[in-house]
């Protein structure tokens, strides 16, 4: 624990009268991105005010470096920088407002003015220094509040969505930017997102806030592919989410009975009786229905689909096995293989795609 | 908060920095005084001299008879110059004056328009010019605010046995002298006035002396200290030394020459020493 | 019609010669509004920032009284300050009545419900997550109020205007708690008023003047200061 950059124990945060945030136990290590995830009215700015020290829990403890903050909050939030949702320049310069920060710590000018220009070259908007900042683009301001955020060269950085406001190109272009710039400085960082691509994008771990609770700490890939609940799992992106009864249990390879049909999956450890079956639309392939399967995967189901969602370069299309089962295929694979309503295909996934998340035992 | 202490203490150091350079004390001496007298502009000649002498910063606050009496028997003057005296005599019956003593006296006048359409222009008794005024239901304009005119013209139409309040053609203005003859000029109307004030202002009035000389329009003015033993915080010596400073020779006699080089005479007759009785005769 | 004509030219001569202790009373009337605005500002920042940014049972009543302060007549304001200042009232040993630091008191409790509503209102236009960056950024207490005040400093500026046009431009507390008197409680508006009552119109038509050309000179200083910061 000692080893944490920042760590919360037992906070509480009550708003009027109701609690909005509850986090028994988080650590945020050193040299890490972690990225909070959860819908929006989760409680992720509000732990991200929290541990920038910006807000007082109602309850609990902050610790920097294993030690308590308080009495020490404003010496400690000059070693750590903020950027939020909205620029929030003041109606000045564009490089005054990237040197603020700077100033406010009693930097001299001329090397307040340097290090400001530097960071602002390094995301690109080291031409509009001189501009008011009114007269900026959504994303040049945002450019501009990465830089006065860089300029600091704090020890911990944290951003509360920051590139929600943006339109997708510039928000594809400054998630990219900003990834190399923490690949190269190291700076933990925490990184508040709704968004689940940046999560996985920037985040070494990912941690899922869900009613003002966290429900999952882990690294990105074991938070996706192997969620903890049924929420936790709607929230990262597992469509297909079927009840399942175990009817056998051989050499790590249990199989599941849903819906009249058997499918096999890869389990570590005990089985409980009644699970409920997680696949990832990624992980389901679909095939004209007697065609040879060129997959080695165990589970193979035919079905009829039911529905087909367009979405940008790709499609979600769910098949009806006997149950529901979603798969997303790209556009050009929607056209050659003739997946329409009502066409009948053959869907196929490994048994090691399949994730179990126990159920309590129904009726 | 911090700051906010900060700032609220800048803000109390202003006003005590204030309430510092306002403590004169000894040496100031507040009197109260009408408009009517202020106007005349006698006042200014004689407080600097007053000043001189005494080392006194007299505060001239003119308002109407009413309020000066008010102040004086709230303990708020140190020195009365006023011509109400019936009201004056009340306070000094209970005990809130003292030192009373004569100063002098003009006269009041009932002026209107030249061409004087109610047509009592020469008349020797006021109470009959009011009453004339009354039956022609001329417009006539009052004082309204209680002041030494305004008490005089109010018992001028008791003797007359007539209320004109109420009525159309009387207004009363609830203002200074310069004001209700301003007002009385605008409207063509009649109105009373103490001579003074309308000497000084008649320039820029339309208007015209009509009925004077009747004792009744006597004018006439007390000088009298506020009682120290009444009040805390009365300046009992600066009151003495100023009533002492009114009926003395000097300034007697300035008062018998005030005004004679503006008006061709003075606006006043100086009285000190005299009985109220002798004024009578004029 | 010759009355006003033969006052203006009058009035002018005045200007130029500045009879009737022109100049003096002009500027007791910039000290003591001055000093009433200066006093309302510290007043406006403090209770408006607190206003604005806190969260407080009874906020909306405090909200409440501050724009009733701000419709106050000035006269009644006058009236209770002078109530309590003369001898016989209870602050009466503070020597404070017809003096022109009972004229700051009294022009104070007229401009500072002006200030601090105008304060309130601008602190509040500003996003409420520019306080969060600020702190974030690494301010103190100090240098946020600083910057947020720097930030609103056009509505601050027109607060203060305002203040100082309700303070400088009222005449019925100055005349109860000043008395009007020559040299020392004597202002713009209360000189007039007495020019007026003597008949001369000429003097009070001067004064007038320069009554104006002072409301105007410091509404031009706003206008001037919006109109660059808009162009920048």
């Amino acid at each position: 624990m000692s080893e944490a950059k920042l760590s919360l124990r037992d906070v509480w945060v009550r708003r009027r009268g109701s609690d909005i945030l509850q986090v028994p136990h988080l650590d945020v290590l050193p040299g890490e991105v972690l990225a909070i995830i959860g819908p929006n009215g989760a409680g992720k700015t509000t732990l991200l005010m929290v541990l920038g020290l910006l807000e007082r829990p109602f309850q609990g403890e902050v610790l920097f470096e294993g030690e308590g903050v308080r009495g020490r909050e404003l010496s400690l939030r000059r070693r750590m920088a903020v950027v939020f949702q909205e620029a929030l320049l003041l109606r000045r310069s564009v490089l005054d407002n990237v040197g603020l920060g700077l100033g406010l710590r009693g930097v001299p000018r001329r090397q307040r003015q340097e290090r400001a220009l530097h960071w602002m070259e390094r995301f690109g908007v080291a031409h509009v220094a001189r501009r008011g900042s009114r007269n900026l683009s959504g994303g040049e301001a945002q450019r501009a509040s990465l830089a006065r955020a860089f300029a600091l060269e704090p020890e911990v950085l944290l951003l509360d969505e920051p590139f929600s406001g943006l339109d997708q190109p510039t928000r594809e272009a400054l998630l990219e930017e900003l990834a190399g710039v923490l690949a190269e400085t190291g700076l933990t960082t925490v990184f508040v997102t709704h968004d689940r691509d940046e999560a996985v994008r920037l985040g070494h771990r990912v941690a899922v806030l869900l009613g003002g609770r966290l429900r999952q700490v882990g690294p990105a890939a074991d938070v996706f592919a192997a969620p903890v609940d049924e929420e936790v799992a709607a929230f990262v992106g597992v469509e297909t989410m079927v009840p399942a009864h175990a009817v056998g249990d051989a050499g790590g390879l249990a199989r599941l009975e849903v819906a009249g049909r058997v499918i096999e999956a890869v389990v570590k450890g005990p089985l409980a009786p009644d699970v409920l079956v997680c696949l990832r639309p990624e992980d389901v392939v679909l095939a004209p229905p007697d065609g040879v399967m060129s997959s080695s995967a165990r589970n193979r189901l035919p079905g009829v689909i039911t529905r087909v969602v367009p979405l940008g370069a790709q499609a979600r299309v769910t098949v009806d096995c006997g149950f529901p089962l979603v798969a997303v295929v790209t556009r050009r694979s929607l056209e050659e293989l003739g997946l329409v309503e009502g066409a009948q295909v053959m869907a196929s996934f490994k048994a090691s795609a399949v994730h179990l998340i126990p159920r309590p035992t129904a009726s | 908060m911090t700051w906010r202490r900060i700032a609220i203490v800048v803000a109390l150091a202003g006003l005590l920095a204030l309430v510092a350079t306002a403590c004169g004390g000894g040496k100031e001496m507040i009197l109260a005084t009408t408009t009517s007298t202020q106007d005349t502009g006698l006042l200014d000649e004689l407080v600097p001299k007053f000043k001189e002498e005494t080392g006194y910063n007299v505060k001239v606050i003119a308002v109407g008879s009413g309020e000066a009496l008010s102040m004086a028997d709230r303990g708020d003057a140190d020195a009365v110059l006023a011509h109400a005296p019936s009201s004056e005599q009340a306070l000094v019956d209970k005990g809130s004056l003292i030192n009373r003593q004569l100063v002098m006296h003009n006269d009041f006048v009932i002026v209107g328009p030249a061409n004087d359409p109610a047509g009592i222009k020469g008349m020797e008794s006021a109470v009959e010019a009011l009453t004339t005024i009354a039956d022609q239901k001329a417009p006539f304009i009052s004082r309204g605010d209680d002041s030494g005119t305004d008490k005089l013209e109010k018992s001028l139409w008791k003797k007359a046995g007539l209320d004109p309040q109420g009525q159309g053609w009387y207004e009363e203005s609830g203002q200074g002298m310069g004001a209700t003859l301003q007002i009385t000029s605008q409207r063509g109307a009649y109105t009373i006035s103490d001579r003074g004030t309308y000497l000084a202002q008649s320039s820029n009035l339309d208007l015209e002396v009509l009925v004077e000389g009747d004792p009744v329009l006597l004018n006439i003015y007390h000088v009298m200290q506020v009682n120290p033993e009444q009040f805390d915080r009365v300046n009992g010596k600066a009151g003495q030394a100023f009533v002492e400073f009114m009926v003395s020779k000097e300034t007697q006699d300035i008062i018998s020459k005030f005004g004679v080089d503006k008006y061709g005479r003075p606006l006043f007759i100086a009285d000190a020493g005299k009985s109220e009785s002798e004024l009578g005769l004029q | 019609m010759d009355l006003i004509w033969d006052g203006i030219r009058e009035a002018f001569r005045i200007l130029g010669t500045g009879d009737y202790s022109l100049w003096e009373i002009t500027l007791r009337s910039l000290f003591i509004s001055g000093s009433a605005v200066a006093i309302s500002l510290f007043i406006g920042i403090a209770v408006g920032s607190l206003l604005a940014f806190n969260e407080f049972p009874g906020r909306n009543l405090a909200f409440t009284a501050v724009n009733t302060g701000m419709g106050l007549p000035p006269v009644v304001v006058g009236l209770m300050v002078a109530i309590l200042l003369w001898r016989s009232g209870p602050l009466g040993q503070l020597n404070l009545i017809y003096t022109p630091a009972a004229m700051i008191i009294a022009q104070t409790i007229i401009a500072a419900p002006i200030v601090t509503g105008f304060t309130a209102a601008a602190l509040r236009s500003l996003s409420p997550r520019l306080r969060s960056q600020l702190y974030a950024l690494g301010a103190s207490r100090l240098q946020m109020l600083w910057l947020v005040l720097w930030e609103a400093k056009l509505p601050l500026l027109a607060a203060v205007m305002a203040g100082f046009g309700g303070a400088v431009s009222e005449i019925g507390a100055s005349m109860m708690v000043g008395g009007n008197l020559a040299g020392q409680t004597r202002v713009l508006t209360t000189a007039v008023v007495l020019q007026v009552s003597r008949g001369e119109f000429a003097p009070a038509i001067a004064l007038s003047l320069v009554l104006l050309a002072l409301i105007f000179a410091v509404n031009l200083i706003l206008t001037t200061v919006q109109q660059q910061e808009q162009r920048s």
